[in-house]
């Protein structure tokens, strides 16, 4: 008996009961759709989120300031405290000292108030400087960016994000129109494009104006020097950790500090939050999966209870073979192909099914579903398997009938 | 064993008297292995166990079979004739005893190289006929040859001359669903010439059919006797058992006559005692 012959019998056989082998197939295909769905959708969230935070910049450094301690002995978080200044923003773009920086925006960012006549709206206005656009690597949809004479100058200029625009000033063009913040009137001199959203908060609701205008006009006081954040981009990838260490050893100098466990900031890079966003993610995708190859085992249990009927039914036909010359193992393996057609089967149609859905679910959820090459194939495989491993216990146990009381039965 | 045998010459497979060496036209592919009988069963005994209760389905049973010859085991039901059918068919292995199928000792043998002989020495026939209904006759009738590893071009010229051997020439793309009980049995004899068998053993091959077709079939097997063929007939039905050149008669286990329906007085008397002794 040729494998071409054993293919030729288990496939008649399988086709000969078309319902019941729909349905067996019905609970692989589900099964191996349900795994390829969870692994894409867990990749794409993956992706996006990776997506999210580099759409920020590239190359790009975080510097927060430390944890501040109030007289009363209250401990704010981390990024509470004011140890960061404008100063170190500056110190940090000289080349003689931090070779591998390209440049530094410093924010100094607080939610305030904007007024255009009746309409107002609060979102979050950041002092930066000329250098932000390019590290934020953001885009103007109109107008122009704050230039480096009007930070100089603490000119009251403000580029507005495109939804703040579109809540002050509606359609039209807000280029060239005024809002007031904190009561002082600044000019719109440009409105970013949109750029989506980082995590919860909006990359489009914000007002930047000059980080100069910022600390004397809006913010004052004590804290008028310090800034919420510097971003620090890096000339290249390759060049991301020089500059880490860079920006640290300087920052230490300036601050006075001898030894890096006691700093009083923390240079964070993307990938880093990267790596941190898409371990949740990775988590859930596991959970997710493990739940799907749950419903496959259940699928491979169905596979393994038709082909118990089919030995019990076929009985008469397995003793004939016999009787005719058919040894224990091409009744085995004919049983064993006819398991494996049904996985297969099962296999191709779940990845089917999955890749069809993963292109149409994302329009109806909002959400990126990555297929990716290595999950079909690996689930085809697994199906394949799965239909050998519950094929097993039947296709011994026909191999097995002794032919007389095989011929006898009914 | 071969010294004692009275059936020597008695059942010489044409209608001449010839002494079992001499070959015939038929015989004469046969020449070299004329002397060794087809089946040659030697002191069998079965028994069953179930549990406490054994049961003895054959005790001690001799019996030779030569080649070309045709037949018929006759025995009513628990006789220990289905049993036998099983044994002469190595479809079951005996308690005690030797058999020997066409000189090759079988007594011994494992499921595997059981199998092996089957598919090579032995043509079964069925009551039920045992068709696969969803293949078509061609296609039931090359089922050995598959199980020989015969290659496909082979099978199906082969299977087509066999179904054309027992007229059924212009049926072989139909399923068995599709044809007479009697055409089925037809087919089934067609798969069992097909692998050309030492023996063609046939169940009660006329229990499932009415009275034209049992003619007809019986008649396909005088035909195969005719041809040299050794059948071997399991049956319960002397009309049946008569077509058979030579008679056997089973009952509680044990060989009771052993007689050639030609020759009835001649046999009862003078091989009746010896008779497969």
């Amino acid at each position: 008996m040729t494998w071409t012959q054993t293919l030729h019998t288990a496939w008649s056989a399988v086709r000969s009961h078309t319902l019941r082998s729909t349905l067996t197939i019905l609970g692989i295909l589900i099964g191996i759709a349900a795994v390829i769905l969870t692994v894409g959708l867990g990749l794409g969230s993956q992706k996006d989120v990776s997506a999210r935070i580099n759409s920020l910049g590239s190359n790009l450094l975080i510097v927060t300031p430390g944890s501040s301690t109030s007289t009363t002995g209250v401990r704010g978080g981390f990024g509470s405290n004011t140890t960061l200044k404008r100063s170190d923003a500056v110190a940090l773009t000289s080349k003689d000292n931090a070779p591998d920086i390209a440049a530094v925006a410093p924010e100094k960012s607080t939610q305030l108030s904007l007024v255009n006549g009746t309409t107002n709206w609060t979102t979050t206005v950041t002092g930066t400087t000329a250098s932000w656009l390019g590290v934020r690597a953001r885009q103007l949809s109109a107008g122009q960016f704050i230039t480096v004479a009007q930070d100089t100058a603490r000119a009251d200029v403000v580029v507005l994000g495109a939804d703040t625009a579109t809540q002050l000033y509606g359609t039209t063009n807000a280029v060239g129109r005024t809002v007031t913040i904190n009561n002082v009137e600044f000019t719109v001199i440009g409105v970013l494009s949109t750029a989506g959203s980082s995590g919860n908060t909006s990359l489009d609701d914000l007002a930047v104006v000059p980080l100069s205008t910022a600390a004397e006009q809006l913010v004052g006081g004590s804290t008028r020097d310090a800034v919420s954040r510097i971003y620090i981009e890096a000339a290249s990838a390759q060049q991301l950790s020089g500059a880490s260490q860079e920006a640290t050893q300087l920052l230490l100098n300036l601050h006075s500090i001898t030894t890096a466990s006691s700093a009083d900031f923390t240079v964070s890079s993307q990938e880093s939050l990267v790596s941190t966003a898409t371990a949740v993610a990775r988590t859930l995708t596991v959970l997710l999966t493990g739940i799907a190859a749950l419903s496959l085992l259940v699928g491979g249990i169905g596979v393994m209870n038709i082909m118990l009927v089919s030995v019990t039914e076929r009985t008469r036909e397995i003793g004939l073979r016999k009787a005719l010359g058919a040894p224990p193992w091409a009744i085995r393996r004919q049983f064993l192909v006819e398991a494996s057609i049904l996985g297969l089967a099962g296999g191709l149609l779940g990845c089917l099914l999955g890749v069809v859905s993963a292109r149409t679910l994302p329009k109806l959820l909002n959400s990126t579903i990555v297929v990716s090459g290595a999950a079909v194939a690996g689930s085809v495989v697994v199906a394949v398997a799965i239909g050998l491993v519950f094929g097993v216990y039947p296709a011994t146990r026909a191999a097995r009938l002794a032919p007389i009381d095989a011929l006898r039965s009914e | 064993m071969a010294d004692n045998s009275p059936r020597h010459g008695g059942t010489a497979p044409l209608d001449g008297v010839l002494p079992i060496g001499a070959p015939t036209a038929v015989q004469e592919r046969f020449a070299e292995h004329a002397a060794t009988p087809v089946i040659e069963l030697a002191g069998v005994s079965k028994t069953y166990t179930t549990g406490s209760i054994t049961f003895e389905a054959l005790r001690g049973v001799d019996l030779r079979i030569d080649q070309g010859e045709y037949v018929a085991i006759m025995g009513p039901s628990g006789s220990g004739k289905s049993t036998l059918m099983n044994i002469l068919g190595c479809l079951d292995v005996l308690t005690t005893g030797a058999y020997r199928l066409a000189g090759e000792d079988v007594s011994e043998l494992d499921e595997v190289e059981l199998a092996h002989i089957r598919n090579r020495r032995i043509g079964f026939v069925f009551q039920q006929f045992n068709l696969l209904p969803a293949l078509s006759a061609w296609r039931n009738v090359e089922l050995p040859l598959m199980y020989a590893g015969v290659p496909s071009a082979e099978r199906k010229a082969r299977a087509m001359d066999a179904l054309a051997r027992v007229g059924l020439a212009d049926r072989t793309a139909n399923r068995p669903g599709e044809l007479s009980g009697g055409q089925q049995q037809r087919v089934a004899v067609a798969r069992a010439l097909v692998s050309d068998p030492d023996l063609i053993l046939a169940d009660e091959p006329t229990g499932n059919l009415d009275s034209v077709s049992t003619a007809d079939v019986l008649g396909l097997f005088d035909e195969l006797h005719a041809a040299g063929r050794t059948v071997v007939l399991i049956t319960h039905e002397l009309e049946v058992a008569e077509h058979a050149r030579r008679m056997v008669r089973v009952r509680d286990g044990r060989v009771l006559s052993d007689t050639d329906p030609d020759d009835h007085a001649a046999a009862h008397v003078a091989d009746g005692e010896g008779a497969a002794r």
